[in-house]
């Protein structure tokens, strides 16, 4: 036998992975609307079977690829969420606590079966004896067996899987009336049908099962036995099935001496009798009207149809519809369009040259507009490609709510998450990088920022903080604003620690403005708190937030009202993977500055440049601007001058910051995919990346957030 | 000799795995169903000499595809494998109650899925 599949190497494992985290992802989801059902006093028992089922596919994955941690711990919450379905455990707070802990620790187990950070043994174990001690002090109550109780055929509740079995004690209980509704269908287009047929009972009552009878008459159709719980007489089901040419029979109770009670007294049949009006293929009766036609194969079928069918009809549909690529097929795709915009370059100038020697005629017109309109094609295909890759940013608000919620408890702290936005879309790989930020931020806040309930009522303010994020798109870039009411940066402890830790003398320190004070806060190892508290944890301050966003070529500004909160503002690149640039020239070298941060382009005489504490600045409409010299950062041979004795500048901005790049000529403007640097380059400041040019040359891309940063923090982030 | 193998499990990668686990073998063939309602559609569509099928499904079970295939004349003779998850062990033995022949748990040796379906398709017990 060949050497058998292996399931925890390749391509299988990235599968299972991929997999997974979507499962998780659902988890979550499902956990949180648990949460909102149970504040709201509501009973969903599909929504817990759906949860029940993601541990249950969970465990199944984790075994094969070989996650033995994850399996077992998976295990153990399916049994507690086991319980809950079968109503041995209440959904209590505590319950739903541990829960949220569980999905949060998958996402953790995720990652390490990535390859990623290990995740402490004792924290798996913990959390796994928690869940099994909380299903041990529910498990002592005894069953009884209301089966007996009904007339159900053996053959029925042979098939019912446990948790079925349950559904049906659970309507037994309830004294809810059981019926079995029996449909034939087409055999091709049977899902259809029995999906609509199915959210209509959903509307009567709740489906136990579905069984596909296994006698049919015919080979072109297919019987199926419905097993409703519902509170109803049978003639309101019946009208409620009419369109779809189903027979309703109540299921007999008995007393309890196990005799058929009078009222049920006609007994079901034993083997499917053919349905009346059994005329297939899906012929509705000549009778039927407008309603029989909603079963029918007719056009027109689906808009008659009721409303909820509908919906079930198109989810069916959507979920079939959809497919996974692996980023990387992505990035590979934007890269052969990179190629071919070197292409579109090359037959523009072609069509360029052969136009100016043989005049427009002929194939230079031909050319021309074969070039235009491949142009044109090679513009959507990027457009289309670029549209893939974008995601919302509400994949990560999800994360964050159940950060919050958890994190607020541990500080014993009352916190409402606002969000907005949720649906601002981003690049897949710009929206996972941004999780851990902005969860750094969101930490941040509801440790520092926000005050404890008793400070907040002496302070007038009610003793709910509020965190807010609100995402939106503004022109090329996505901006996240993270605000909070809490009581600000307390800006003179802030100038206290700068002079402690040497970074300004006492004079310069008094003169510090408030932005300047503000962006002290984001230098390495910069804390104004003294006592190190468990939520932010010790040594991770808004400088590794500030790298986190600069990597991702974005911008963060700060703003903070004394009493009254503070606002952090994230500045976004929509995308990372092809952009517009302008190519500049300098010392003889070519660079490439994002169009998107351009705001101007000046020509100043040399002698307005002046210089302000050791520092070039321009004056410009009445603000300073500050320059920066391309040849002196990377240290380049300097240029002779120009003739004219004119300065070119690029003046680039991100989010309110501006910041004048002197160039000694420009080259024009083109499409670029960027691609990432090796190691030893990756580490410089000022680069973003590197991208080949028609003739494969290579030059770099300039990172304008971190330039300006840098022009920013310059000084002071060398002394400190 | 080419075989079709009926695969039906809810999860992509589970059943991507399964599928090419038994393709390694010489002739063999994976037809895949992500749902019971598939599992129904694919049945008729050609004779199939084996259906490996998962017990936690939406839209039917996997209990009612067994009961459903056994009690079938045009399919009752196809062998039926079970791979469920470890913990359903009740719902197992209604598998094999229903006239399943065999079962596996998840996680399980792509080995032993292979041996079983040789086992199978050769007419075994």
């Amino acid at each position: 036998m060949s050497e058998p599949g292996d399931a925890s190497g390749g391509k299988a494992l990235g599968d299972f992975l991929s997999e997974a985290q979507e499962i998780i992802e659902h988890l979550n989801r499902d956990v949180l609307k648990l949460d909102d059902n149970r504040k709201r006093g509501q009973h969903e028992p599909e929504l817990i079977n759906n949860i029940f089922r993601s541990a249950h596919s969970l465990k199944g994955l984790a075994g094969m690829f070989g996650a033995r941690g994850m399996s077992d711990f998976a295990h153990a919450l399916e049994s507690l969420l086991d319980g809950l379905r079968m109503g041995r455990v209440a959904i209590e707070p505590e319950v739903l606590d541990l829960l949220f802990e569980s999905v949060e620790l998958f996402n953790q187990l995720i990652v390490e079966a990535s390859g990623g950070a290990k995740v402490a043994k004792r924290t798996v174990t913990g959390l796994k004896k928690q869940l099994e001690k909380l299903l041990e002090s529910a498990r002592a109550r005894a069953e009884d067996n209301p089966l007996e109780l009904v007339e159900l055929e053996p053959a029925m509740l042979g098939v019912l899987t446990e948790y079925e079995e349950y559904r049906l004690v659970d309507n037994i209980r309830r004294g809810m009336d059981l019926f079995r509704v029996r449909a034939s269908f087409d055999l091709m287009s049977f899902d259809e049908h029995l999906a609509k047929l199915t959210s209509v009972l959903k509307t009567a009552g709740e489906l136990i099962s579905t069984l596909p009878s296994s006698a049919p008459a015919d080979d072109q159709a297919i019987d199926f036995d419905l097993l409703v719980g519902a509170r109803m007489e049978p003639a309101e089901l019946e009208a409620l099935v009419r369109p779809f040419e189903a027979r309703v029979e109540r299921i007999p109770r008995r007393d309890a001496q196990g005799r058929p009670t009078l009222r049920d007294l006609p007994a079901p049949p034993a083997t499917p009798a053919p349905a009346p009006g059994r005329a297939r293929p899906a012929a509705p009766p000549a009778a039927g009207g407008a309603e029989a036609e909603a079963e029918g194969e007719g056009e027109g079928a689906e808009q008659r149809a009721p409303a909820p069918a509908d919906l079930a009809a198109v989810s069916l549909r959507s979920v079939s519809q959809t497919v996974r690529v692996d980023i990387k097929k992505l990035d590979s795709l934007m890269n052969i369009v990179g190629e071919m915009v070197l292409v579109r370059t090359a037959m523009q100038a072609i069509s360029e040259q052969l136009k100016a020697e043989q005049g427009f005629s002929g194939l230079a017109v031909d050319l021309f507009k074969a070039a235009r309109t491949f142009s044109r094609r090679l513009d959507e295909l990027q457009a289309g490609i670029m549209e893939v890759r974008m995601v919302p940013l509400g994949q990560n608000f999800e994360k964050l709510s159940r950060m919050v919620r958890k994190l607020s408890r541990t500080a014993g702290k009352e916190v409402e998450l606002r969000l907005s936005g949720a649906d601002t879309e981003l690049d897949k790989l710009i929206v996972e990088d941004l999780a851990d930020p902005l969860m750094h931020i969101l930490r941040n806040a509801l440790d520092h920022g926000l005050e404890s309930p008793a400070e907040r009522r002496a302070a007038g303010k009610s003793e709910t903080g509020v965190i807010r994020i609100d995402a939106y798109q503004k022109g090329n870039h996505v901006v996240i604003e993270v605000a909070d009411d809490g009581r600000g940066v307390d800006l003179d402890r802030v100038r206290a620690k700068a002079m402690e830790r040497g970074l300004v003398d006492g004079e310069r320190a008094a003169e510090l403005s408030e932005r300047e004070l503000l962006n002290l806060l984001f230098l390495p190892g910069f804390s104004t708190s003294d006592q190190v508290s468990e939520l932010s944890g010790r040594g991770v301050g808004l400088d590794v937030v500030k790298t986190n966003i600069a990597n991702l070529r974005g911008m963060i500004d700060m703003h903070s009202v004394p009493g009254q909160g503070t606002r952090l503002l994230l500045t976004l690149p929509i995308t990372l993977a092809i952009i517009r640039a302008l190519l500049v020239r300098t010392s003889e070298e070519i660079y490439a500055i994002p169009l998107s941060s351009v705001i101007e382009i000046l020509e100043v005489a040399g002698q307005r440049v002046r210089t302000l504490d050791r520092r070039e600045v321009l004056e410009l409409r009445g603000t300073t601007l500050p320059l920066l010299r391309l040849q002196e950062l990377f240290e380049l041979p300097a240029a002779p001058p120009s003739e004219d004795g004119q300065t070119k500048v690029v003046v680039v901005g991100l989010a309110e910051n501006r910041l004048g790049i002197v160039v000694d000529g420009l080259i024009g403007q083109q499409d670029i995919v960027i691609k990432a640097l090796g190691p030893s380059l990756a580490q410089v400041p000022g680069i973003a990346g590197a991208t080949n040019l028609a003739g494969q040359q290579t030059i770099l891309v300039l990172d304008v957030g971190s330039l300006i940063q840098e022009a920013r923090l310059g000084d002071m982030g060398r002394q400190a | 000799m080419d075989y079709d193998v009926l695969v039906v499990e809810d999860s992509a990668s589970m059943r991507a795995f399964i599928s090419s686990t038994i393709e390694e073998l010489d002739g063999v063939r994976a037809v895949q169903a992500a749902s019971g309602f598939e599992a129904l559609k694919e049945l008729p569509r050609r004779a199939f000499h084996l259906v490996i099928t998962d017990i936690n499904m939406p839209d039917i079970n996997g209990l009612e595809l067994i009961r459903f295939i056994r009690e079938n004349d045009r399919y009752a003779k196809i062998p039926l494998i079970v791979i469920s998850t470890e913990g359903s062990q009740r719902d197992r033995e209604r598998g094999l109650a229903l006239g399943a022949n065999n079962y596996l748990v998840k996680p399980f040796d792509p080995a032993q899925l292979q041996e079983l379906v040789t086992r199978y398709l050769k007419g075994g017990p």
